[in-house]
């Protein structure tokens, strides 16, 4: 199952030499990172994204401490991934207080855990999805919302029947640009989670793996293959995403 | 019955202090230049800004201790603000849905406003008159207990206006609740109030009902070009030989051409001041249809057009005339003057 340039494949290489480099279906090792990959940043993004509605649509809004808040939110973009990864330790490690409560009270551990690499993930790309969301939610017009609350919607329901579906391609952005940037996220991902094959070994670390072994350059060629073929695929559908922004 | 509104806004050098009472049911129009804080006040009035000082009665009940969404005041934007996400029909039911039910009724509106092939239309493909018209919808499907209205036709041109107009008047005799009618366009105001507020730099100039307000020289509706007065009155008969109809005005019989408005039917009427004829003896074998007996009430002239404007009360209300000041010597005008107004009945216009 581990990714690491393995005997038996390089085997394969030599028996057919000068194909290494050419572009085949993944194998069914490569297929399980893929897919590994594509789960985490999933749930990375299916649980970053109510709370980044919730702080996109606060950050939208005026009010006293704003700029520090917003700060807070973008903070993992300015620290070093692997600050990030290692405070998510300390807090969420079986150790951390976080961690420790979540262990006592619903025997769920984090750290070294495929929902481990998503946290780390989601963490990860939080400042951009916010970002997007709360552009979104700034682009519409307020006046609609003055309409509406003369037609009697509060709060809430202006932000649900008005603002949130005004705003869909801003959070269109933000879940293509979190889904993609989680793809590739690696510093805190091995920090947290560690790089355990079929758990927490997503592309960039099996790439990383594939490296580190004296002959994994095939290997690690392929896996970058896929890794570009996946981003452009995501990018694409963030541009698309951007362009109904925009119109 | 009645809406007691008092609104105090200061902001930077901009102060506005409105105070004034409008008759429920009935369209309340705050007519002035832009800037004059109309806008304002019915930003106040709505909740939809904070003033320094808002008090809002509707018989006696305070609208302003609400807040915005609670308030149940209908508004209509100049630009419409229809949801561009929702179709029509979407939009017509939003505030409906979010209401305690009442006596507008999706059909009647329907029909009204002539809504009924637009239903699933998309915003977008709305021209702006088929826009206004289903803002309008929505905000009275609300069922409202007080509309306002900022500036519904300002962003319409000539012939979307008119286009529109005869729906307002319809909603004039129809509602049966106060409306707050913002607007700076004088054609509104004589079609469409039944009283009038005078704003200018903030303040409350006057205010009263439409027919003392248009004709007082001292106020700016008759210091402009299209000075008229207003009278009220009722369709008396119809002369079809004549190709006249007679309108009943306070004790007078005005004779205006042929219309097919039914008899007893209420009318106003709008006189231009420009084409009310003013003499001292009663002249004979003249075309003129309508001689009638008035007393100058107030004169004020213009230096710079060599013009004077004449307010004449005929009975059943009062009516300006404008001629020369040359003129007004001749005849040696001044308050008090018996005179008869003469007015050809190709200038009264029906409204």
């Amino acid at each position: 199952m581990r990714i690491t340039a393995s005997p038996h494949h390089e085997a394969a290489c030599a028996l057919r030499p000068g194909r290494a480099h050419q572009v085949t279906l993944p194998t069914a090792e490569e297929r399980e990172v893929i897919l590994l990959t594509l789960r985490v940043a999933g749930l990375a993004v299916g649980c970053a994204l109510p709370v980044a509605l919730l702080l996109g649509w606060i950050l939208a809004a005026r009010f006293p401490g704003r700029f520090l808040l917003n700060a807070l939110v973008h903070l993992p973009l300015a620290l070093p991934p692997v600050v990030t990864g290692w405070l998510l330790l300390t807090l969420c490690g079986v150790e951390g207080p976080i961690g420790a409560w979540l262990w006592k009270t619903f025997q769920v551990r984090l750290a070294f855990t495929l929902q481990g690499a998503a946290l780390a993930c989601g963490v990860m790309v939080f400042p951009l999805m916010v970002r997007a969301i709360r552009l979104g939610i700034e682009a519409v017009d307020g006046g609609l919302l003055a309409a509406a609350r003369t037609l009697g919607a509060g709060p809430l329901d202006r932000f649900l029947t008005i603002t949130l579906p005004l705003a869909g391609p801003g959070v269109l952005v933000a879940v293509t640009l979190g889904f993609t940037a989680s793809l590739g996220e690696f510093g805190a991902v091995i920090t947290f989670a560690a790089n355990i094959p079929g758990q927490t070994q997503t592309l960039p670390l099996a790439i990383y793996s594939a490296l580190q072994s004296p002959e994994g350059d095939a290997q690690a060629a392929r896996l970058s293959l896929y890794s570009v073929v996946l981003a452009l695929a995501g990018l694409l559908l963030a541009e698309q995403a951007g362009r109904r922004l925009r119109r | 019955m009645a809406l007691e509104i008092a609104v105090e806004h200061r902001r930077r050098d901009f102060v506005v202090t409105a105070q004034f009472s409008a008759p429920a049911p009935g369209i309340t129009v705050l007519f002035g230049p832009s800037g004059a804080g109309k806008s304002t006040v019915l930003a106040a009035v709505a909740g939809l800004l904070r003033a320094d000082h808002a008090r809002v009665a509707l018989n006696g009940e305070r609208l302003d201790r609400l807040p915005p969404h609670r308030r149940r005041i209908g508004m209509v934007f100049q630009d419409g603000r229809l949801f561009p996400h929702l179709n029509v029909e979407r939009n017509l039911v939003y505030g409906l849905r979010r209401s305690p039910g009442g006596q507008v009724l999706p059909g009647d509106m329907a029909d009204l406003l002539d809504l009924r092939k637009l239903m699933r239309r998309r915003i977008s493909s709305l021209s702006g008159g088929e826009r206004q018209r289903v803002a309008i919808g929505r905000a009275l499907l609300s069922q409202p207990r007080l509309l306002l209205m900022d500036e519904p036709l300002a962003s319409l041109d000539g012939p979307r206006r008119l286009e529109i107009m005869p729906y307002l008047q319809r909603l004039r005799d129809t509602l049966r609740m106060p409306v707050l009618y913002v607007t700076h366009a004088t054609d509104e105001v004589y079609r469409l109030a039944d009283q009038v507020v005078l704003m200018e730099a903030g303040q409350v100039i006057a205010a009263g009902p439409l027919p003392e307000l248009a004709a007082r020289v001292d106020l700016a509706l008759a210091a402009r070009d299209d000075a008229a007065g207003v009278l009220l009155g009722y369709v008396h008969r119809h002369e079809p030989e004549r190709g006249l109809t007679s309108v009943a005005c306070g004790g007078e019989v005005y004779l205006v051409p042929l219309c097919d408005i039914p008899t007893g039917d209420s009318v106003r009427l709008r006189i231009p001041a420009r084409e009310v004829i003013l003499a001292l003896d009663a002249p004979r074998n003249i075309s003129v249809n309508n001689i009638i007996p008035a007393v100058v009430s107030a004169i004020r002239f213009d230096e710079k057009t060599h013009a004077a404007l004449v307010e004449i009360d005929v009975g059943g209300g009062q009516l300006l005339s404008r001629i020369t000041t040359d003129a007004a010597e001749r005849l040696h005008l001044r308050p008090g003057v018996r005179v008869l107004g003469m007015i050809k009945s190709m200038s009264v216009e029906l409204l």
